[in-house]
């Protein structure tokens, strides 16, 4: 028995919403009979990390696994862990940091849900050396659109449309992960200032840290371009002086002002400034490194009413980031959330985003200006053999999403095969038609 | 020696009695889960002691409506070493509409809020009295302090248990026992999902935090989040005439 209401969800960025049907299920038996009754169209939606349309689905049916979040089993001797949906990437570093396991891959926030991260295919500042997250499941167990349980290992061609499929496979009912061993809950991270895009990509090209991380001023021009400063951490043993502090939260939708270009021009500035010309090194809870995002609560509000995209795409080679900088340079559209980094090949799903290369993440407040710019930068991306992040995705088109995703077929077939009267769906999969032939 | 705390969490099925579980956890305490559905129980049970390794987490059965099964709860909690407290989320909400097309209903919203409360808590506050120690946290209502239009059976069952509790506290406050009554404004549970959305509504989660705070500072009545304490005030001095007229 599940009560169900008519609601408006929204995407992280705000820009994006759709009024369903949704209920929010707290007991395991309760998910499995909301999913079976939810009628012909139904979508999953955990944490509503996803910055566009992806957990979003007008007119239809919303399950939310936010409340189902409960460890279901634990071997502290090999750090396997399994799980419900709902249960949060910084809820497992949390309590299982102190027992000596993290989350093998964390995302830039603590509130993205295991499910998601499944659905996402989600990758951390350490995707160079240990992939994707999807490659550290060992198991799902999958409710589908026909009603049927499956439980699936690795190999299987329903695991691997599942790991990135965006929820079109089904609902997952839990998930067994493998945690990482860490020696403590911290983290030794070195700062240092990247003076241009040179620069970065060649400490990049040298770094052998397990998590590297680049935040870059997306306003900086000339020579200044993509210059930034570069995170590097390795595990350590010894505790931080850093007190844990409690985040901040905005109340509020700020007004549009506040990511004007000379506003952000002169934040950025200063933040790169704030790391010594010799850069630093400093012990850090794992937490405050993994989560920068979430040392303020809300922060999606600071775009104000009309809410923000965020594009993210990955290019194999670092060629083509100096174009694609100068024009979101020269749009002044960027705000100061601006992140490169260096993926490695690591993927386990058909429509996983990451490839060996260079990943850029820009947030933009939404509006036309930003729409055009974002078509141009999806045309660079298609032009360099890249590829655009679902998870992020408000404006792509169904032909560049066939172009950047060479297995969408695959994926279709398994959809359609388990789930043939398509229940399973979203704003994104009609917007993309990732549920249809693609000679439709 | 150290003091060895359990806390037995009544109606552990609730989404804030989970959040509650999950907090005196990890603060050290050992928990007991009693309610009805087992299997929940034992899931959530599995999530305490994984996540808090030094602790334990069992599950009992339990039904506000069966007074034969608080006796056997009173026999199990005694058997336990240390500190005993209790937090008691029993309740049930059907809507007022719900109430007034089946007037039968009346008899199990009685028994799960107020009626089960008192039989299972007056077994209790013997052991409690005779450790001359340990707390009780009952869960009360916003609603119990004045008859809602829209929920005033559930609210006349809250209040019973605001003035049980208060009695409880005259009682076992003289042993050294500490009784909390909470009473929680909109919060966002289950129970409340259907209800359109709401200003001013709580996460489970920090009504849980509220709880534990007020028992540490030694509270005894707390309105959860505390804005609902100066609400509260203005909505009770109103003359029942001017009462009637407004939908609170």
């Amino acid at each position: 028995m599940t009560a169900w209401r008519s609601i408006t969800l929204t995407g992280w960025g705000r820009a994006l919403r759709g009024k369903t049907r949704a209920t929010r299920p707290e007991r395991a038996r309760q998910f499995v009979s909301a999913v079976d009754s939810a009628g012909p169209s139904v979508c999953i939606y955990g944490a509503g990390r996803s910055y566009g349309d992806d957990a979003l689905n007008s007119n239809g049916a919303t399950v939310i696994t936010a409340r189902l979040d409960r460890v279901r089993d634990f071997n502290e001797a090999t750090g396997e862990i399994e799980v419900e949906p709902g249960v949060s990437i910084g809820s497992l570093l949390r309590d299982f940091g102190p027992q000596g396991w993290a989350p093998p891959v964390a995302p830039g926030t603590g509130f993205v849900t295991v499910a998601g991260a499944i659905a996402n295919d989600i990758h951390g500042k350490n995707h160079q050396a240990v992939g994707s997250f999807g490659a550290h499941v060992t198991r799902i167990t999958l409710h589908t659109g026909a009603g049927k349980t499956l439980s699936l290992i690795p190999g299987q061609e329903v695991f691997h449309a599942t790991v990135g499929g965006g929820g079109l496979t089904g609902a997952i009912l839990s998930a067994r992960i493998r945690l990482r061993r860490v020696p403590s809950i911290w983290i030794k991270v070195r700062e240092r200032r990247m003076t241009d895009l040179t620069a970065f990509v060649e400490a990049f090209a040298a770094s052998k840290a397990h998590y590297s991380v680049g935040w870059i001023d997306a306003t900086a021009q000339g020579m200044g371009l993509g210059r930034g400063i570069l995170e590097e951490a390795e595990a350590t043993t010894s505790p931080s002086a850093e007190r844990t502090r409690r985040a901040r939260a905005v109340p509020l939708d700020a007004p549009s002002c506040l990511m004007y270009g000379p506003v952000v021009r002169a934040f950025n500035a200063a933040y790169y400034r704030h790391i010594p010309k010799t850069g630093r090194t400093r012990v850090r809870p794992l937490s405050a490194f993994l989560f920068p995002l979430d040392r303020v609560h809300n922060w999606n509000r600071l775009y104000g009413k009309a809410g923000f995209h965020q594009f993210q795409c990955v290019l194999p080679e670092e060629t083509a980031l100096h174009a694609m900088l100068a024009e979101i340079v020269a749009s002044r559209l960027a705000s100061p959330l601006a992140v490169l980094k260096r993926l490695g090949p690591g993927r386990a799903g058909l429509l996983s985003f990451p490839m060996a290369g260079w990943t850029l993440a820009v947030d933009f407040g939404a509006g036309p200006a930003a729409a055009k710019l974002l078509a141009r930068l999806t045309a660079m991306t298609l032009d360099a053999r890249g590829r655009v992040y679902l998870a992020k995705d408000a404006l792509l088109s169904p032909d560049a999403v066939r172009r950047m995703y060479p297995e969408l077929d695959a994926f279709r077939e398994v959809c359609d095969r388990i789930d043939p009267r398509r229940r399973f769906s979203s704003n994104l999969a009609r917007r993309l038609r990732l549920r249809e032939p693609s000679h439709v | 020696m150290f003091n060895r705390e359990n806390w037995l969490i009544l109606g552990a099925t609730s989404s804030i009695a989970r959040a509650f579980a999950l907090q005196v956890a990890a603060a050290g305490s050992d928990v007991l889960l009693a309610g009805r559905d087992m299997e929940d129980m034992s899931h959530t049970a599995v999530d305490i002691g994984t996540r808090h390794a030094a602790v334990a987490a069992d599950i009992v059965e339990f039904d506000a409506r069966e007074p034969s099964m608080h006796q056997s709860l009173v026999e199990t909690l005694a058997t336990r070493a240390g500190v005993i407290n209790v937090a008691v989320f029993l309740g049930s909400m059907p809507s007022q509409r719900e109430i007034d097309a089946d007037p039968d209903l009346v008899q199990g919203i009685i028994a799960d809020n107020l009626v089960g409360a008192i039989s299972v808590l007056h077994r209790i506050a013997p052991l409690l009295e005779a450790r001359g120690t340990g707390t009780i946290i009952g869960v009360g209502s916003v609603a119990g302090d004045r008859g809602r239009l829209k929920n005033y059976v559930y609210g006349a069952a809250k209040a019973g248990l605001h003035t049980y509790l208060s009695g409880l506290r005259n009682r076992l406050g003289r042993q050294g026992v500490q009784v909390v009554t909470v009473k929680p404004g909109f919060v966002d549970t289950a129970m409340t999902w259907k209800e359109e959305h709401r200003p001013l509504v709580a996460t489970p989660e920090a009504v849980a935090t509220s709880m534990l705070q007020a028992v540490r500072q030694g509270r005894n009545i707390v309105y959860i989040p505390w804005f609902w304490r100066w609400i509260m005030l203005i909505v009770r001095a109103l003359p029942e005439r001017v009462f009637q007229r407004i939908s609170f």
